[in-house]
This record gives C-alpha cells, structure tokens and sequence, in this order.
C-alpha cells in the first residue's frame, strides 16, 4: 500500500505533517492522527457520508487546482458550513491517493 | 404510532422514557417491550428515525445484521414495524429537559414542552445529541436570537410588514422566502452562492418573484450584526464584491441542524467528551436508573455502529425491567418459542 504526508495547519496555526495512506479519506487521516490536540480534530459526525459539514477544510492555493472537483453533494452540504471559501472542501470528500504526497490544508474554524 | 405534541395535564407515568427516536431507541421499545415494559420516546427533531432520517434518509448501510443493503428510512420504517405492537408513543419536536429524582426513587423528566413524565428507567439513546438549528457564527448573536434573529417560524404574524433576510439555500429557506414574500414589508434572501438545493419548483418561484422586483436576492453570508437591544438594523455580509450592508428588521437563519448533547450534560452523568460512560452490562450509567445506550455512550472498546446500539438495548432492559417490576421474577425466553412473548407480539 502506498503511502506518504500531507500537512495540515490546525485551528491555532500550527502545521502538522501527518502520514497519508492511499484509500484513505482525508478527514480520516486528520481523525486518526489527531490524538488529544483538540485545535487538529474534526468532528466528522456523519462518518464521511457528506452529511453533515463538520470536517470542513481549505485547501492550499498550490493544491487547489490538483484535486478532483467536489460532487453537487458536497456543494449543496458546504451550504451548511460557515466561513466557505473558494477553497473550501470537505475532507472526507477527499480520498487520498500518491498524487496527493504532500497536501497541504487547513482546518476550518469550528462552531457549536 | 402515538404522536403527541402538547404537554398533558398530567405526569404520564410509564416503565421508561427513550431520549432520542433514532434506530437504537426504537429498537429499544422492541426489547422493552418483549419483557412488558412500557416507553415512551422523546426527540428533537419533528419525525423519527434520527440521524437515519435527518442524514442520510437515502443512503444505503451495509451492516445491518441479514439487511445487505437497507437505506436509512427504511430502517425507521422497518424498526417502527418491529416496535408497533408495544404502542410505543412519541413526543417529537421537544427535548428531554430536566431531570430531578423522587422520594420514591423513580424520575421526572421534563421536556422543552413541558411534557412531564414519571418513570423507573430513563434510557438516552440520543446520537450524537439533539439536532439543533445551526447558529451562524456571528459576534454578539445572542442578543438577537429570539428577538429579531430566528432559527424557525412558529409565529408568522409576527414578521408581517416587516424587511426580512432569509438565509440559507434549501428546502426551509426558500419555503419561509416564498411563503412570507407577501405579508413582509421586503424580503432579501441571502445565500452564499446563485445555486440552490431547494426544490426545483420553489427555486423557480423565487426567481419569478426576484426578477418582478418582489424579492430581493443576495450572495453573500453574513459576517455582523447591527442594531440594539436585540433589535436587528441591518446585516453585514461578506460577498466576492466586498462587504455589503443589508438593513432589516429580522433575520431567518436556515443553516440546517447540528446535533448538541445539550441538557444531559448538565444531569450529573460521568461524560468523557459529548459521550456518556456506562457499564458494559446493563449500559446503565453512573446514576442508577438511567441508561446510555447507541452512539451516545462510551466504555472500553465501544463501536459506534447502529449494531451496537441493538446489544446494548437488550441487556439495557434487562435491569430496566428490574427496576420497573422489583417483586417480579426475570424469565429468559424467546420469541421462536414463547407463547408469552408471542402474544406481546400479537402473532400468537
């Protein structure tokens, strides 16, 4: 299996360099690596359905032309989110691949 | 099925209270049931099914014991089939309260409606928490809420002639966008990009009624507010051309609902982040008589599968019975067998 890193600047600006595994979904690697630093978690509350917008990320300027576009279902769920940019994205919509070695995001703010 | 909204008179007095009608709790009556207790459920939201219903009504889930392939609506379905013979009775559109204990040992749980009931066993089932509207993240929006900034419609007069900004890009914004377009002084509906996921037919509508210069369209989302005491002047929002000022004299906020655990924090409960611990045979929690069952609850080695949440149910019931019925003895049967269990079920 093939693997890599990516970075991921958490909700207190501090860059991260996390291992990426192919198949994996974005926010999973995010999830799973995240341990008790609660500035890097997502919530993710539906599991990766694109249910509920709780694992939303930006995606780095030099990235953002490199990832496949979102489905109309990621679109209409961002509706939900707040703080949406050109470069949002929600990380369990992002599968992770080789191509990807090196993606780098950042965590949206959180809101209850 | 038993729906009731309005608060009876009364305390309804029953074997337990089930806080959340999603899968786990309603699978939960069906075990309950099966050993003669009666239940009553409580839910936020204004159906049943929970996450189920609200999330993901359509997908299909793969791992539900000899279901291959069942969406989530059609497991509500199938578990309010499997619970109907036990007349459950469901107490939506309100959330579980306070809870206080009696001298007799048993609980009253008051709900946001003020439903009151009196009962031996309270079983949270609630997810995730109670879905919630989502509150746009705006400084100082507190002071507003329930003033002149609003999450739901319960009270349209209220809005008549009056300049409103309805934000939000689906179903309950363009329905509340449409529906008061005629009695609000203005209406601008505000929404982060020119797309909609509302219905295709209401979306038509409204671009009518834009283009006629009945109602305003804005693209956009809100960064702040401007006014006093509550009272909303305007709103500021963000677009691709700048900030932009909007005057209004109320906002509707439609941003769809987030799950909160809300009151059962505060219930005295041993919590470990927004989960309840619980012991991992009778899932009862650190308060005897009140149960976590389902994605709620957390103990070494927890799944958060709906599977779980099936198990835990039953062995749930099983104090839960001996706390309702204390001079009763505990029979195991089952239903293949059991005339007596077959005769709950009504297939005898």
């Amino acid at each position: 299996m093939e693997t890599g890193k990516i970075h991921v600047t958490d909700r207190s600006g501090d860059r991260h360099e996390l291992d990426a595994v192919q198949g994996w979904r974005l926010m999973e690697l995010i999830r799973d690596q995240a341990n008790d630093n609660a500035d890097l978690k997502v919530e993710a509350l539906c599991g990766g359905a694109a249910a509920c917008a709780t694992c939303h990320v930006y995606v780095d300027d030099a990235w953002a032309d490199r990832l496949h576009p979102p489905r109309d279902e990621e679109v209409q769920m961002l509706d939900e989110a707040f703080g949406v940019t050109e470069r949002s994205r929600l990380s369990c919509q992002i599968i992770w691949s080789p191509d990807l070695d090196g993606l780098h995001v950042t965590l949206a703010p959180e809101f209850d | 099925m038993t729906l009731i909204s309005k608060p009876a008179s009364a305390p309804i007095v029953t074997d337990a209270v089930i806080v959340g009608a999603g899968p786990v709790g309603l699978f939960a009556v069906f075990e309950l049931g099966l050993l003669g207790l009666s239940a009553h459920l409580v839910d936020a939201l204004d159906k049943v099914g929970g996450q189920c219903a609200e999330l993901y009504p359509e997908k299909p889930i793969f791992d539900i014991p000899a279901w291959p392939r069942i969406t989530g609506q059609e497991l509500t379905d199938r578990l309010m089939e499997q619970a109907a013979p036990f007349n459950p009775v469901f107490h939506l559109n309100q959330q579980a309260q306070s809870l206080s204990q009696q001298p007799d040992g048993s609980w009253r749980l008051e709900t946001s409606a003020g439903t009151v009931f009196h009962t031996a066993n309270v079983v949270i089932a609630a997810g995730a928490g109670a879905f919630t509207p989502r509150r746009p993240p705006i400084p100082g929006i507190d002071a507003f809420e329930g003033k002149s900034v609003f999450y739901a419609v319960r009270d349209r007069s209220k809005f008549v002639g009056k300049n409103l900004i309805i934000a939000g890009g689906g179903d309950s914004a363009l329905d509340w966008a449409l529906a008061l377009a005629d009695d609000a002084a203005s209406v601008t509906l505000l929404h982060r990009r020119d797309d909609f996921r509302a219905a295709p037919d209401s979306v038509e509508k409204m671009r009518r009624l834009v283009a006629e210069g009945r109602m305003a369209l804005a693209i956009g989302q809100p960064s702040s507010l401007e006014g006093e005491d509550g009272h909303l002047q305007a709103l500021n929002i963000t677009t691709t051309d700048g900030p932009k000022r909007l005057p209004a004299d109320a906002l509707l906020a439609f941003y769809g609902l987030k799950p909160q655990l809300g009151p059962i924090a505060e219930w005295g409960l041993n919590l470990n982040a927004s989960t309840v611990l619980v012991d991992t045979e009778k899932f009862q929690t650190n308060v005897p008589g009140i149960f976590a069952i389902g994605d709620i609850n957390h103990y070494p080695g927890k799944l958060k599968l709906i599977l779980s949440g099936f198990h835990e149910a039953a062995l749930m019931s099983q104090e839960a019975f001996r706390r309702a019925r204390p001079a009763e003895r505990l029979v195991f049967r089952y239903t293949t067998s059991s005339s007596d269990l077959q005769q709950k079920l009504g297939v005898a």
